[in-house]
């Protein structure tokens, strides 16, 4: 039982090692400039928070069976809203937050919709979901603008202190909590096991009785919900509002979920395994900064090389796991 | 009326369903019993399928009533039919196959503790449901890696955790060995026991008579008759399902010419089989033979054909071809040999529907040269036109695309495909299926002159006067097993039909 409880999680466990390989391999080489230090360590969750908020949306849609090509677009969107809103018609954070979420829900909403009850692929929907809410950003403000009110106010508040002059800051806090929803919502509701269903086998989840329709649309709510979320963390991040902000954000969160053992075929993976996933986005781009002469596109080729190994390694997984016992 | 418990459990009336231009269901009955198995039986296109996709909610009924438990039902969805009791094991098993066995069974329907699932409780339900069935499995075990036969009790124990009160087994047997059948069987009597309804749906003879206490047999969307298992001999089931009176069963082919074999068979299969479809046979081929091949539904003549064809690869046995042991890996290599396939299933298996008729018929030919020697338009315009015109293909041009034909036209452009490709065994799984009567004969009489020209032609058909008519010689498949090879003379709708009946010795 044991045994295959492990063997169950070998992408999952793979991932885990070289997240631990890579850090390790940081830490060593970049000793004397205090890789191995927990400022260092909070950075990556820091830097990475809106991938990682994005990511976790992008789970459950890749789970669930789909792809959601927006995310990107979403980010680029909410942030420049959350600007106009917050900076030209002064409405405060409490007012403008809930309602860039809401519009980011909302747009994944209708996605869900010309998904599952028009049947349409959702990589064209989610596509041209894409190229509206991006249209949408550059229509409403063609250049970033810095957010001058609330923004710091804010992040001071959302920061927790972790003694010693260090602390948690706002993204990074944000990024932990919707991780911890995510983990509850996917292993311990019934909206989450009827998300592995539907992506693991629609026909079957269908004559099960699982609401197929409600948890298809649900998702794509989900993952809408959740790019909003990245790009408000996103615009926290960087107080400013830009329209370009979040360019092929989707694809990286896509890498992360792939490189934490999701399937792109649907029905298997662990939300776990993206946070390790976007932990080692994290890790690689603080490695080539420490490392000081590369350019930080580097961390694009390693990322490619690492997908490409963990598809290789699924793939090998599978055939062998699939093949019937009969 | 008003005690429930003297009414049967179901009670459908006067069923009629239609679909355009298809009559399926006209004024069927249909009476299930607590405590009893009820087998259904028919052929292909009796309306079994969809009598029971009428009965869980998958489709809604024209006419009829509908009583169950008492109560008038109309499910509108499968999960309607499950609410009021009435659940099904299908064929294909629906399960999530990446997720656990306990989760299988209780998905949709989890309880929750302060806004979490309470997984421990999902286990015990699931271990209490396979118990219920007698079944030791460790429900922590994914379903992927679980065999067909215990995935197919998973799902009958998700049944039973809704408190089902009708089960339908939909040929829930066809991919279980013997030992598993038993089990199964073990499960059903116990369920059965317990004031269950089942319904039963199977191709396998034996196993209705193992099992059922009553049978209702179908025959195209009619309902034929409700018999006591015990009291119907085989031999009458088969003739009902059939539609052939017994006493009026004995058209033979008169005037069929005798068969001039010659010394070695084109092709010789010895003990040839594959675990869980065919069971290992014997079979010989003759050049300029037309071999028929006959059996119920699911009794393994398809499955003949797709291992004569390379389509699946037989785990036991030899083939020879000419003499010589030959091993087919795929379709490619039985063309690199000669031999062509009709499928049964023309829509999905035979036609590319978007290319024009022209197109369909040199596929077959271009794939035996190889696409480096691309057949030149003149020729394929060539022989689409003499095809068109042999085999009198009703269509305006040669560029029409294949979908916008008719389905006996549809055929007769598969048949053209494999014609320009010249095979010398050529496969026909029920190429008259579906067409309309001047095609069948104008195929029929294609098949005897193609014979006549020395190509060898494996028919494999469920009307049994075309098989009499049309055969030099008649093997009798039976659950997945040769039973019987008439010859000449012999060969009759009733010897074919007590081959059929003949229970196991």
């Amino acid at each position: 039982m044991n045994l295959r409880v492990l063997k169950r999680n070998i992408p999952f466990a793979a991932t885990a090692v070289v997240c631990v390989l890579l850090y390790v391999f940081g830490a060593v080489q970049f000793y004397d400039e205090n890789f191995f230090s927990l400022r260092v360590f909070i950075n990556f969750f820091y830097d990475n928070a809106f991938l990682g908020i994005a990511a976790i949306g992008m789970t459950f849609v890749i789970l669930s069976g789909g792809i959601d090509l927006s995310v990107g677009g979403v980010v680029g969107l909410v942030s420049v809203l959350l600007a106009i809103l917050m900076e030209n018609h002064g409405a405060p954070p409490v007012i403008a937050i809930p309602l860039v979420l809401l519009l980011g829900a909302g747009l994944g909403t209708v996605m869900g919709v010309f998904v599952h009850y028009f049947a349409l692929p959702a990589f064209l929907v989610t596509l041209a979901g894409m190229f509206f809410a991006r249209g949408m950003a550059l229509v409403l403000q063609y250049e970033s603008v810095p957010i001058t009110k609330h923004v710091d106010s804010i992040n001071s508040t959302l920061s927790l202190p972790l003694g010693s002059g260090l602390q948690l800051p706002s993204s990074a806090l944000i990024y932990l909590g919707a991780f911890v929803l995510a983990l509850w919502l996917a292993h311990f509701t019934r909206f989450g096991r009827n998300v592995y269903a539907v992506g693991g086998n629609e026909q079957s989840a269908t004559l099960m009785g699982l609401p197929v329709a409600r948890t298809r649309v649900g998702v794509y709510t989900l993952s809408g919900f959740c790019a909003a979320l990245a790009g408000v963390t996103y615009s926290l991040y960087t107080s400013s509002g830009n329209p370009n902000a979040g360019m092929g954000l989707e694809l990286d969160a896509i890498a992360a979920a792939v490189i934490g053992g999701t399937l792109l075929s649907g029905g298997v993976g662990y939300l776990a395994g993206t946070f390790v996933g976007v932990l080692i986005f994290g890790i690689i781009q603080t490695t080539i900064i420490f490392q000081g002469t590369l350019s930080s596109w580097w961390t694009k080729i390693v990322v490619g090389g690492l997908l490409l190994l963990f598809i290789l390694l699924q793939k090998g997984i599978q055939a062998k796991k699939l093949r019937p016992k009969n | 009326m008003s005690d429930p418990t003297h009414l049967p459990l179901l009670q459908l009336r006067g069923i009629s369903k239609s679909f355009p231009g298809v009559k399926a269901l006209a004024e069927v009955d249909f009476t299930v019993r607590r405590g009893e198995v009820h087998a259904l039986m028919g052929e292909n296109g009796a309306g079994k399928s969809t009598l029971i996709k009428v009965l869980t909610g998958v489709y809604q009924r024209d006419g009829g009533s509908a009583l169950f438990d008492a109560h008038d039902i109309n499910p509108k969805t499968p999960q309607d039919a499950q609410r009021i009791g009435i659940s099904t094991v299908y064929q294909e098993v629906n399960l999530i196959p990446h997720l656990s066995v306990a989760e299988n069974i209780c998905l949709g329907r989890q309880r929750s503790k302060f806004g979490f699932l309470n997984w421990r409780e999902i286990r015990r339900r699931a271990e209490k449901a396979m118990a219920r069935l007698g079944i030791a499995v460790d429900v922590a075990e994914t379903v992927a890696n679980c065999s067909i036969a215990i995935q197919q009790l998973v799902a009958i124990a998700r049944a039973l955790d809704i408190d089902a009160k009708l089960l339908i087994l939909d040929e829930p047997t066809s991919s279980l060995d013997e030992k598993e059948v038993e089990r199964l069987f073990g499960v059903m009597r116990k369920l059965k026991d317990e004031g269950l309804g089942i319904v039963f749906v199977t191709h396998f003879l034996d196993q209705v008579y193992a099992v059922s206490d009553r049978i209702t047999v179908l025959r195209n969307g009619n309902f034929v008759g409700e018999y006591e298992a015990a009291s119907l001999p085989r031999i009458e089931l088969i003739s009902k399902m059939m539609g052939k009176e017994l006493s009026e069963a004995d058209f033979k082919a008169a005037d069929r010419k005798e068969h001039q074999r010659g010394e070695t068979p084109l092709l010789h299969l010895e003990n040839v089989g594959r675990r869980g479809s065919l069971k290992p046979l014997n079979l010989e081929i003759f050049e300029g033979e037309v071999l028929g091949l006959s059996g119920l539904l699911g009794s393994g003549r398809t499955e003949t054909a797709r291992l004569l064809f390379g389509v699946d690869q037989p785990d036991s046995g030899t083939t020879r071809l000419d003499g010589n042991p030959i091993k087919l890996k795929s379709p490619r290599q039985a063309m690199e040999r000669k031999f062509g396939f009709c499928p049964e299933d023309r829509k999905t298996e035979a036609i590319i529907p978007n290319l024009s008729v022209r197109e369909n018929i040199v596929l077959a030919l271009q794939v035996n040269q190889g696409w480096m020697r691309y057949v030149s338009r003149a020729k394929q315009n060539e022989l689409a036109d003499k095809f068109i015109k042999a085999l009198n293909i009703k269509t305006p041009h040669a560029e029409q695309p294949i979908r916008l034909l008719s389905g006996g036209n549809q055929q007769k452009v598969i048949l053209a495909r494999w014609l320009a490709s010249h095979p010398r065994l050529l496969i026909l799984d029920e190429p008259t299926r579906g067409i309309d009567v001047g095609a069948k004969l104008e195929i029929e009489k294609l098949v005897a002159s193609l014979a006549g020209e020395g190509m060898a032609i494996l028919f494999i058909s469920s009307d049994l006067e075309e098989m009499v008519r049309n055969s030099h010689r008649v093997v009798v498949l039976r659950d997945r097993k040769k039973v019987c090879e008439l010859q000449g003379g012999e060969i009759s709708e009733s010897a074919i039909m007590h081959a059929i009946a003949k229970a196991e010795s």
